[in-house]
């Protein structure tokens, strides 16, 4: 059980995922400490589930990229964190990503070496302070399996979530649990006007719910019934006959 | 990010495919609104007619919920406009606070109040949800989005309420809230046999906070405007049971239910009508004791059917409400009944209500000192044809129809029951820019 009291940092804040954890945790009683750049621009969120929940908010200034103050952030922040969300994440544009080295680059740091580098230094933290705690990583099935459609963003997920399977097993001794979760389509601003299929999309309160609350049972990876049997038929095809599907 | 979807009001009646998008103060500058065809905020649909759609861009703004502060000393909540008064009542009610004013749904958004003034079961004590609103912040033809109450931006304040989203689109609302005692009302029932004694229970009953009469609109001769007039005050904790006192704003939760299907046409007819009707009315008159009925279940019985305009057929509905000047009401009501019951046409959703003033200061505000009468029709040729009946009744007597429910009024109708407030709303439109950006169907119908 995580005490109520225990402070949650949520990563990435103004995405839709990331709100909806931050109010599954606020509803159960966690101060939260809401972090993404601009962080004047979060300042409704924070009154939103302050008001609503009876919880201390903050927010605070956090960028991924700039690795060389992942330290001074954490320092800086009013507490320390027992439970870290990161929801980080850069879709791009895949046409004119693939080739672009910048491009490229930017997606592989935002999603995958930026944040990595973060956690580890959060796990080194929370691990030392022997109280251990949760670090929840959230991937992306685009991860699972390399597809036309979005393989830059997809590989830098790929290695993101291979990260954090590492540092499960690294600390699986210790008190610090390492989740995975690996969304398939939830309506937030990022799939806002993409022509998702109804049965295989949710939205964000409901599904943040069920993360918080796997998280909560010690569950490794989160990952939808639906979607798990789906990308199971997806990994396991054969790469020549793959190739040649839409998916 | 335009979506094309079908959207209608809840009365089913019309649909149109409509193109939408989010509605997101930082992307207005971008939005495609075509030269002429305007646009129109929408919140959750519960309007009836084509108040909140136009098939060229209708935004919508449920997703803009945040609470922005909230003074547990005054009850002053301050939100973004697209905030439900369901998670109102979710987040207040166990603190002791429940709106001002409320409907008889609680699925409509702090702007949809604002901008049909929506009025509940206490108008006649404090007025209209406009009477209970310190300020908002309303988006302008010109790009500005600029603060309006009673002391600022004062023309633009009083026209936005009641404006039907025509004047803007309410971004940001300031509202002071009600304190409560606990989450139950006491409830007391007076049977009325006829309209002459549903007005003189309201009459006599005037100091009461809440009032709203069942009225049995197909009963005929020494019946007609069969009523019961269901009274209620919000309960203090040492009316409650034992078990409640402790805890007077937790209410049991209720269980929702869905209506499955759409129902045949032909199940709503003049016999079940007056069946259930005939029903009801007795089963109701048998028990006049004060009951006390948790807030739920008192402000929105409704509301735990979902989807019930379903019970109406494929087709879909039609609300009539008309109001009509205290003077004229007993003699205009009768003549409305008398025709509804002579042409057999009618629903178990009818309603009476006394209001108190009116706001004249408001151009579309709906509520004028008087009563206030209420119906559905599932939409037929027959029911059209009636309700145009129904129209010429209503004018004769100085009185008008509510815009919310509306999706078949015409011209004419509306200049008659607004002929003071509509020049000068007009002239606001014309001006500010708004007449050629801010358009629904309805605004199109009728040349507002």
């Amino acid at each position: 059980m995580t005490p109520a009291d225990t402070p949650a940092l949520i990563l990435g804040a103004r995405s839709g995922i990331a709100r909806g954890i931050a109010v599954a945790l606020a509803k159960r009683g966690h101060p939260i400490m809401l972090a993404a750049r601009n962080a004047q621009r979060l300042e409704a969120d924070v009154s939103d589930i302050s008001i609503r929940h009876s919880v201390e908010v903050s927010a605070h200034d956090f960028d991924v990229l700039d690795v060389a103050g992942h330290q001074s952030f954490l320092e800086s922040l009013p507490m320390k964190p027992g439970i870290v969300v990161c929801a980080i994440g850069v879709l791009g544009d895949q046409e004119a990503d693939a080739g672009d080295s910048a491009a490229t680059k930017l997606i592989v740091e935002s999603n995958f070496l930026a944040p990595c580098l973060f956690l580890e230094r959060v796990a080194t933290q929370m691990s030392a302070s022997g109280r251990g705690g949760h670090i929840v990583g959230i991937g992306s099935v685009a991860g699972d399996r390399g597809r036309a459609k979005n393989y830059v963003y997809g590989s830098a997920k790929a290695g993101f979530a291979a990260y954090l399977s590492g540092l499960r097993q690294k600390y699986a001794a210790s008190a610090l649990h390492v989740m995975t979760v690996k969304p398939g389509f939830v309506r937030t601003a990022m799939t806002e006007g993409m022509d998702l299929p109804g049965p295989l999309t949710t939205d964000a309160e409901p599904f943040a719910e069920r993360v918080v609350a796997a998280m909560e049972k010690g569950k490794l990876v989160y990952y939808d019934m639906r979607w798990r049997a789906l990308m199971g038929v997806i990994t396991h095809l054969p790469e020549r006959i793959f190739m040649k599907t839409k998916f | 990010m335009i979506k094309t979807q079908t959207l209608s009001g809840w009365g089913r009646w019309p649909q149109r495919k409509c193109a939408t998008a989010p509605l997101d103060p930082a992307g207005f500058d971008a939005l495609p609104v075509a030269a002429g065809k305007g646009m129109i905020a929408r919140g959750f649909g519960r309007s009836y007619g084509d108040i909140a759609m136009n098939p060229d861009l209708t935004l919508l703004g449920t997703a803009r919920n945040r609470i922005l502060s909230f003074d547990e000393d005054t009850g002053t909540l301050v939100a973004e406009a697209g905030l439900s008064l369901t998670e109102i009542l979710d987040v207040f009610v166990p603190r002791g606070w429940f709106p001002a004013v409320t409907p008889g749904t609680k699925f409509v958004s702090l702007a949809g109040l604002i901008a049909v003034d929506a009025h509940g079961k206490n108008h006649h004590k404090v007025g209209s949800f406009g009477d209970h609103v310190l300020w908002f912040d309303l988006y302008c033809a010109d790009g500005q989005i600029r603060r309006c109450s009673p002391e600022e931006n004062t023309a633009l304040f009083h026209a936005t309420i009641g404006g039907n989203g025509l004047t803007g689109h309410i971004l940001t609302v300031c509202t002071k809230l009600l304190s409560i005692p606990s989450g139950w009302v006491r409830q007391t029932t007076h049977v009325a046999e006829n309209l002459a004694d549903a007005i003189e229970i309201f009459e006599t009953h005037n100091d009461v906070t809440y009032s709203v009469a069942w009225i049995d609109c197909l009963a005929k001769g020494a019946h007609r405007g069969r009523s019961l007039v269901f009274l209620g005050e919000h309960a203090a904790p040492e009316e409650l049971a034992a078990a409640q006192r402790d805890l007077p704003f937790d209410i049991p939760l209720r269980k929702k239910q869905r209506m499955p299907m759409d129902a045949p046409s032909w199940a709503l007819n003049t016999y079940t009508i007056r069946a259930f009707n005939r029903l009801y009315h007795k089963k109701n008159s048998q028990n006049l004791a004060p009951q006390l009925v948790d807030y739920d279940r008192y402000f929105y019985p409704l509301d735990a059917i979902l989807e019930w305009n379903r019970l109406y057929g494929r087709g879909g509905f039609a609300q009539y409400q008309c109001a009509l000047p205290l003077a004229e009401s007993e003699a205009g009501l009768t003549k409305l009944l008398t025709a509804i019951s002579d042409a057999g046409l009618g629903s178990f959703l009818a309603v009476l209500k006394r209001f108190g003033p009116g706001a004249p200061q408001r151009p579309l505000s709906f509520p004028m000192e008087g009563y206030t009468l209420a119906l559905d029709f599932q939409l037929s040729p027959r029911a059209l044809t009636l309700m145009t009946a129904l129209d010429e009744i209503t004018t004769d007597h100085g009185g008008r129809l509510y815009m919310a429910k509306d999706s078949r009024m015409s011209q004419p109708m509306l200049e008659a029951g607004y002929a003071e407030g509509l020049p000068a709303f007009r002239d606001l439109r014309a001006q500010s820019g708004a007449r050629g950006l801010f358009q629904s169907m309805q605004s199109q119908r009728l040349n507002l």
